[in-house]
């Protein structure tokens, strides 16, 4: 038993020609996350504010789906949300529909800690984050370049679909692959446990590219984008609507506490039986310290380590890239 | 085994004191309830259909706690949310914070059935409930008199959380009188006789075996305008699989933390439990010191629900001719 840490910069369909220049920035990043996680669990750093500061550093990077670089709304909006849970006592918080808040993470961890509720949304999120006195700026800073070409290939793609005489229907939908082929990257994620085996999980999100305004994922909601008890802690990452219907995270726990798989076994299962190929990834840590990163995209953005000096940064399967 | 099955309920956590009277209508909306998805049922109607049918029925009318006689939040405006779920495919769909929304339920099926999302809030879902036609109403039409009654007492209790003397304000529905044992009867903090739980919702199971749930509510008294409770967490509030349909109701903050809808799906699939163990089992040991009920059916024709608070408001029917309608245990 020891402590162990694994994140995500999110799962979809990331070419294997994904030029330098965009690889690159993003496994920097993660190997950047991955120590600071590290760091902070070696000085013996609680688990719940583990996984906050290192989702607070992904949610600061522009070059993931949250926070600064989160997707757009259809509007040309971002709309963003978060979970934070912690696996002894269960406590949650999340948020959503937030336009201001620096580190949407945080907020949920506010709501968690200082509300007598679970989740907050929209206006009411917002206010909340001015009363907490919450870093917010203004709402164009979360906006990038890339996001706003991607919205804009997102509708063409939408256009060239009305063209064909067929209705678009939900089954149809699909997000077109950009110039860079990163379209579909959602999500960014960290699950932690230490030493004594305390447990937790944090999720944050732009949501999808093209969403319509008032839509809501799978991150915010507790089984289904992140999750922790006392077996094991869950980060998902993916199609939000898949990941809600297959309540991703909160079956890999199932699966350990109800059948008695490993953390391996249940991951590797809901990841292969339980969400659709191409829907879906995790990172999952257990209370003894194993941690498990799978998915059944092209690639998931991801790295871990463990007490024992393991580490492992990576994009598509079987990566070793260190 | 098999053959239809519907539960339906109108909240756990029944103040003890609930006049006879207000008793006497509650069994009265749930067996007309009841017997709205029974007809429906009889005439082949799907799952997903009988049970946005009679929650819809359960919404309109302003007993219980949604759509109209939705609770108030601290605003003393109504926020209302939903979800409904259907067994075969697992497609779901979700609302919360509408306001001029009539029927919550309908719009959830419209997330599910229209759009590429499963879940749309707020300004958003208010702006897809008006593209999509549905009916509208002003906030004043879910409000009632009652409720306005209950909020002002809600804050109350909240200034004076650990003092045992509620100021009795003449409220003739609930037992103002008794307020020292009811100050022994709380759920999220406050006094029963104020908390009013009554989230609605329904379960059913066609004679094809599939199953399909639905819950809605306007929530909390006095919660933060903003606040999203269990109801429309697919998960959390409701659930529904090839085994079986599940809505929950109670302190939402545990509901959420369990996963109970879930939850008892998983101990069915991943544990072999049947539908009563399961549901007994959720209750015992998946709410820790939280306060909930739930009703659930199985593909199999079962019905079964179980609560740890006191009193749920509830019915249920299956297809051999048996019908049950009740608040305690």
């Amino acid at each position: 038993m020891g402590w162990a840490i694994a994140l995500h910069g999110g799962a979809g369909d990331i070419p294997l020609s994904l030029p330098p220049e965009r690889r690159e920035p993003r496994e920097a990043a993660l190997r950047h996350c991955l120590q600071i996680g590290v760091a902070a669990l070696q000085t013996k750093r609680p688990p719940l504010d583990v996984v906050e500061l290192v989702v607070r550093e992904l949610e600061n990077n522009p070059n993931f789906n949250a926070g600064r670089g989160s997707v757009l709304t259809t509007d040309g909006t971002v709309e963003m949300e978060a979970c934070i849970m912690d696996g002894n006592t269960k406590k949650c918080g999340a948020v959503s529909g937030l336009t201001t808040v620096v580190n949407p993470i945080s907020l949920a961890r506010l709501v968690m800690e200082k509300t007598p509720h679970i989740y907050l949304a929209f206006d009411g999120a917002e206010a909340f984050a001015r009363e907490q006195g919450v870093e917010t700026v203004d709402a164009s800073h979360f906006i990038t370049p890339e996001n706003i070409e991607r919205l804009k290939q997102a509708k063409e793609a939408n256009r060239v679909q009305i063209d064909y005489t067929q209705p678009i229907t939900k089954d149809m939908k699909k997000e077109t692959p950009t110039a860079d082929g990163d379209s579909q990257i959602g999500t960014v994620g960290c699950v932690a446990v230490d030493t004594h085996g305390n447990l937790a999980a944090a999720t944050s999100t732009g949501g999808m590219v093209n969403k319509m305004v008032g839509r809501i994922g799978d991150t915010p909601i507790v089984g289904a984008g992140n999750y922790a008890n006392s077996l094991c802690a869950v980060s998902a990452t993916g199609k939000g609507e898949a990941i809600i219907r297959s309540t991703v995270a909160r079956d890999v726990a199932a699966l350990m506490e109800y059948k008695g798989l490993s953390l391996d076994e249940a991951a590797a299962y809901v990841i292969s039986e339980c969400a659709p190929r191409g829907t879906a990834g995790l990172v999952a840590v257990s209370a003894t310290g194993e941690v498990t990163m799978q998915f059944n995209t092209t690639g998931m953005f991801r790295a871990c380590a463990s007490e024992d000096g393991y580490s492992e940064i990576g994009i598509w399967p079987n990566s070793m890239q260190n | 085994m098999g053959g239809w099955a519907i539960a339906v309920h109108g909240g756990a956590g029944v103040d003890p004191n609930l006049p006879p009277q207000r008793q006497e209508e509650a069994k009265q909306l749930l067996t007309r309830c009841l017997n709205l998805g029974i007809s429906a049922l009889r005439s082949s109607l799907p799952a997903i259909d009988v049970v946005e049918l009679v929650v819809r029925e359960l919404e309109s009318d302003p007993l219980f706690n949604s759509g109209r006689g939705s609770a108030l939040t601290e605003k003393g405006t109504v926020e209302m949310e939903a979800s409904i779920m259907d067994g075969p495919k697992r497609r779901c769909g979700a609302v919360s914070g509408l306001t001029t929304v009539k029927n919550p339920i309908s719009l959830a099926r419209l997330v599910m059935d229209k759009s590429p999302h499963s879940y749309m809030a707020f300004d958003g879902a208010e702006e897809f409930a008006r593209r999509q036609g549905v009916a509208l109403v002003d906030n004043q039409y879910f409000i009632t008199e009652e409720n306005v009654g209950m909020l002002k007492l809600a804050k109350e209790a909240n200034s004076i959380l650990f003092d045992y003397r509620i100021p009795t304000v003449g409220l003739e529905t609930c037992s103002a009188g008794a307020a020292s044992v009811e100050a022994a009867l709380q759920m999220n903090g406050l006094p029963l006789s104020v908390y009013a739980p009554e989230t609605v919702g329904c379960v059913v199971v066609d004679g094809q075996g599939r199953c399909a749930a639905g819950t809605s509510t306007g929530g909390l008294m006095n919660k933060m305008s903003g606040r999203i409770g269990d109801s429309p967490l697919i998960g959390a509030g409701t659930y529904a699989g090839e085994l079986c349909g599940v809505s929950c109701t109670g302190e939402g903050e545990a509901i959420i933390r369990g996963t109970l809808a879930r939850d008892v799906a998983a101990v069915m699939e991943y544990k072999g439990l049947g539908l009563q163990e399961a549901v007994d089992f959720v209750i015992k040991e998946r709410l820790d010191e939280g306060m909930a009920g739930m009703i659930a059916v199985s593909r199999n024709g079962e019905v079964a629900y179980g609560f740890n608070t006191t009193g749920m408001f509830r019915g249920c029917a299956t297809e051999d001719g048996f019908m049950e309608v009740g608040i305690w245990e």
